[in-house]
């Protein structure tokens, strides 16, 4: 175990933690505003990376892609939010978690009927493909390091938006008070459309992002919602610092305890069972890490609200 | 998700009159059609359609339904198939741990069970059941081979890594079995999972001299252009699933002259072989894969048997599987006594023809292969 690759694991983790925060950040602002719990975050996931493997695969523009799956996805979310979920705010949760798990299903069986079921690829354009050489003489691939300086930009314009502006302000305000805010003179309906477009265009972007390392297929926002809503437990419901913290070390210990645990397993048991041993709790890691958070801060690292 | 029914053949039976329908065949097929596995399920699905249009008899209802690769999902359809549909026959899972969860129980309910892909070796040894049997080959098959081949060509250091399920660790074990060098590393990775950045780095760091890889369907393809952007130019070894015909056109040439391993392969030179590639290339529009192969040989299988007997006397349908008495795509076809294959298993290399990849046979590296679970069988 030498220290480029424990560094190379490291980048690792930040890269697969900084996806995650895109889509958590959205899915923490979803329920931190409107109290809503989206089950189909996952879906515009998916509805990104499939229109940016589709606008690829026509234009051969990669960056016009990655805009076309983000707005793809604000105006998918959009649509659900005034057609769909407006009627959702003043039922309790049950109902919610049924119409949008419905709605995960009509994405689905909506993207097979329009791409398919196999799975489609975005090819990297040469500028962003191949490895680069890092200090200490670690090869890394760039399209990775892009994904990490691209997290970053969104993290930072997103804290802009929301401590910054007059929008953010608002957000802030209907995270405490709906009534009082709206009470105010605020287009309350209209802020909650655009938070939630604003939410489904970073869930669109991050998987349009991962798009051309990942294979863009069915069913590809489920894994990823489910670690989502991992990631804001862990940092407190309604905080993107909160996210942004939790996504970090969900992709950390993700990617860390998948490399470390078989080896640690390896010092006193035999190697093949040590490594399925490894692989099987490594899998558990977050949930163990979750569990941890939840025993010694019930409202997440961040969360404000008392249980 | 609606469950797709595709009943072909009912339609022939009513216009052939109410008396066939007392006897009509029932065969039930779970396999994946969406998702990341679903190129493997659409191709052994499509290759086993193909025989029975070829076939075109009448009194026989195939209903087929997608599993979405979830075991949960498998339970449910195969309890229906056999409770309320009455089915004879299952078929058409593509996963081991799905088979698990599946095949037991439906042979235990008085269902027979032809494999068209999985084939676990818990249930080629001690667990074998008379009413299962697998078409394809055991689990480990493939993986010996390349074990094998991997030793021959000179490696003496690869890493080897499978995804975390029955097929996975059948899988490493059959490599073990017969590669004589060290490993560099071993590795069990998640069923599905799409990013391998952490496996690279460890092959990276590894100081390998080759790396074996079982990752079937999206798993390969996602494994396969990681690795080509990652830098890392050890070469790839696999079984056939790792590079075979539904996934290569995806990965792209980062696949090209990869060596794998097959019991069957487009360019495998028999006349039934010849006619099955020319006639499923003009059904469907595309090469077929070892997944459509062992569909068809399934289909064929079966209809052979029902030639001669019925599933409802099940002792002499046994009978007439255990005969084989089909044309197989793979040429010379036997059982053995734990009713899993005995076959050749080849060495093929990923080649560009025209501008399609696909594979060349290179070598044969195991002559009439059995399994290593057969002597712990007996019904």
């Amino acid at each position: 175990m030498t220290a480029a690759l424990i560094a190379e694991q490291v980048l690792n983790g930040l890269q697969s933690g900084i996806m995650l925060f895109l889509m958590a950040a959205g899915l923490t602002l979803i329920f931190g505003v409107m109290g809503l719990i989206n089950l189909a975050h996952g879906s515009l996931f998916m509805v990104g990376a499939f229109v940016a493997a589709a606008t690829a695969a026509m234009t051969g523009h990669f960056v016009l892609a990655l805009a076309a799956g983000m707005a793809a996805a604000a105006a998918a979310g959009a649509l659900v939010e005034v057609v769909v979920l407006r009627r959702l705010y003043d039922r309790d949760h049950l109902d919610q978690v049924l119409a949008t798990f419905a709605l995960i299903l009509i994405f689905t069986e909506g993207t097979r009927a329009v791409f398919g079921s196999f799975p489609l690829y975005i090819d990297l354009p040469l500028w962003l493909s191949g490895p680069v050489t890092l200090p200490f003489g670690i090869q890394y691939p760039f399209y990775r390091l892009a994904l990490i300086a691209l997290g970053l930009v969104v993290a930072g314009l997103l804290t802009l938006l929301i401590h910054r502006t007059r929008i953010g302000l608002q957000i802030r305000a209907g995270e405490n008070d709906r009534e009082m805010i709206a009470a105010l003179g605020v287009d309350i309906g209209r802020l909650y459309t655009l938070v939630f477009a604003l939410g489904a265009g970073l869930a669109g972007l991050a998987g349009a992002a991962v798009g051309p390392i990942l294979s863009v297929q069915i069913g590809m926002g489920e894994p990823v919602l489910i670690l989502a809503f991992v990631t804001i437990v862990i940092g407190g419901i309604g905080s993107i610092r909160g996210a942004f913290v939790g996504a970090l070390l969900v992709g950390l210990t993700d990617t860390l305890g998948g490399i470390f645990l078989p080896e640690i397993f390896k010092l006193f048991m035999e190697p093949a069972a040590a490594t399925r041993t490894g692989a099987s709790l490594a899998s558990m890691a977050i949930y163990i890490l979750m569990a941890g958070v939840l025993i010694l801060r019930p409202t997440g690292l961040y969360g404000a609200r008392a249980a | 998700m609606g469950a797709r029914l595709l009943a072909i053949g009912t339609a022939l039976a009513l216009t052939a009159g109410a008396a066939a329908t007392a006897q009509d065949v029932r065969v039930g097929m779970i396999t994946t059609l969406s998702g990341g596995g679903a190129s493997l399920g659409l191709d052994a699905r499509d290759g086993f359609m193909l025989a029975i249009e070829q076939d075109g008899r009448e009194g026989l209802e195939i209903l087929i339904e997608d599993d979405e690769r979830s075991p949960d999902r498998a339970v449910q359809l195969a309890d229906r198939l056999v409770q309320a549909e009455d089915v004879d026959i299952l078929t058409g899972i593509i996963w081991s741990n799905l088979l698990m969860a599946v095949a037991p129980s439906a042979t235990a309910q008085g269902v027979f069970y032809l494999s068209v892909n999985a084939a676990p070796s818990q249930l080629a040894g001690a667990n074998c059941n008379p009413l299962y049997f697998s078409v394809s080959y055991q689990n480990d098959n493939l993986h010996e081979a390349a074990g094998a081949y991997a030793s021959s060509a000179g490696y003496a250091n690869t890493f080897i890594m499978a995804p975390n399920y029955p097929a996975g660790t059948d899988s490493l074990t059959g490599f073990k079995r017969f590669y004589e060098g060290e490993l560099a590393g071993e590795v069990y990775t998640e069923l599905g999972q799409t990013d391998y950045a952490a496996e690279i780095s460890q092959i990276r760091a590894s100081g390998a001299d080759s790396v074996f890889i079982f990752l079937p369907g999206g798993m390969g393809i996602a494994f396969v252009r990681q690795y080509a952007e990652s830098g890392v130019d050890i070469p790839l070894i696999g079984p056939a699933f790792s590079f075979d015909q539904g996934i290569l056109p995806a990965m792209g040439e980062a696949a090209l002259g990869v060596y794998n391993t097959a019991n069957w392969s487009n360019d495998l030179d028999n006349e039934t072989n010849a006619a099955f590639v020319a006639s499923f290339q003009e059904a469907y529009g595309r090469l077929p894969s070892v997944y459509a192969a062992y569909g068809f040989d399934t289909a064929n299988l079966m209809l052979s048997a029902l030639d001669t007997a019925s599933p409802d006397d099940a002792e002499a349908f046994q009978a007439a599987l255990e005969a084989a008495e089909f044309d197989s795509v793979r040429g010379e076809f036997t059982f053995n006594t734990n009713h899993h294959p005995i076959q050749d298993i080849y060495v093929r290399e990923v080649v560009m023809d025209g501008d399609v990849l696909t594979n060349r046979i290179v070598e044969t590296a195991m002559e009439d292969r059995g399994d290593a679970y057969a002597d712990q069988c007996s019904f």
